[in-house]
């Protein structure tokens, strides 16, 4: 029994595509955020930032996708607070 | 000393009427240009839904200033202290642009991100229609 439930647990490790961070990809230098439609991406349905180990973005861009979503909420363009946004 | 470019974003009350949203929009504009600074761009988005209420407003003119100002000068400070008193104004943003910021700015007046419309080509419309009155044939 107690061989059989190791073996259960020891499975092969899922293979998952490599995440990588789309600004370095496609050479975005600046976030805008007047732009709310490309904020969408990294906030959840809560209005809430996504993490960088679900979005992939590299700290340097996830930092300025902060500050922007932060400038997009302050103007209006984005809820503090939302319940169902997508 | 260095000129900086500035981006100011505020958010007027929806109750106006075109002549005081014009005389509000124009009473900053010369703000900015009385105070040494030199105005690059400004757009209007004008009535747009917010994403939230602010003063039990839904809705509200969204106007945005782009302009250049010597560093350390006191543009900013009189801008936002006017835009405080004023009470035509529910939100302001302003901010300083680093270099990518004034790149991206650039592009942006000049087109570069306007979505092009995805309308069918003649020849794709043509293409649709005609399998269309193939299976109404069939």
């Amino acid at each position: 029994m107690a061989k059989k439930s190791s073996y259960r647990f020891s499975k092969a490790p899922v293979v998952r595509p490599k995440k990588y961070c789309r600004f370095k990809k496609s050479g975005i230098k600046y976030i805008d955020y007047k732009n709310a439609d490309f904020l969408m991406p990294f906030i959840n349905e809560q209005g809430k930032l996504l993490p960088r180990r679900i979005t992939g973005t590299s700290l340097k861009y996830q930092r300025k996708i902060a500050t922007a979503v932060k400038r997009a909420r302050h103007i209006a363009l984005l809820p503090y607070v939302a319940d169902q946004m997508k | 000393m260095a000129k900086t470019n500035y981006e100011s974003v505020i958010i007027l009350t929806p109750v106006l009427s075109e002549k005081m949203l014009q005389d509000a929009v124009d009473s900053y504009r010369k703000l900015i240009t009385g105070n040494g600074g030199e105005l690059i761009h400004e757009e209007n988005w004008g009535l747009t839904k917010m994403a939230y209420p602010i003063q039990k407003k839904t809705t509200g003119f969204y106007q945005i200033f782009e302009f250049a100002a010597e560093e350390g000068s006191e543009i900013v400070d009189k801008l936002e202290l006017a835009y405080r008193r004023d009470e035509q104004v529910l939100r302001y943003l302003t901010l300083k642009l680093d270099k990518h910021a004034m790149v991206y700015n650039e592009r942006r007046r000049n087109g570069a991100f306007k979505k092009a419309k995805v309308e069918p080509t003649p020849e794709v419309a043509k293409a649709k229609v005609s399998t269309k009155l193939d299976e109404e044939e069939e």
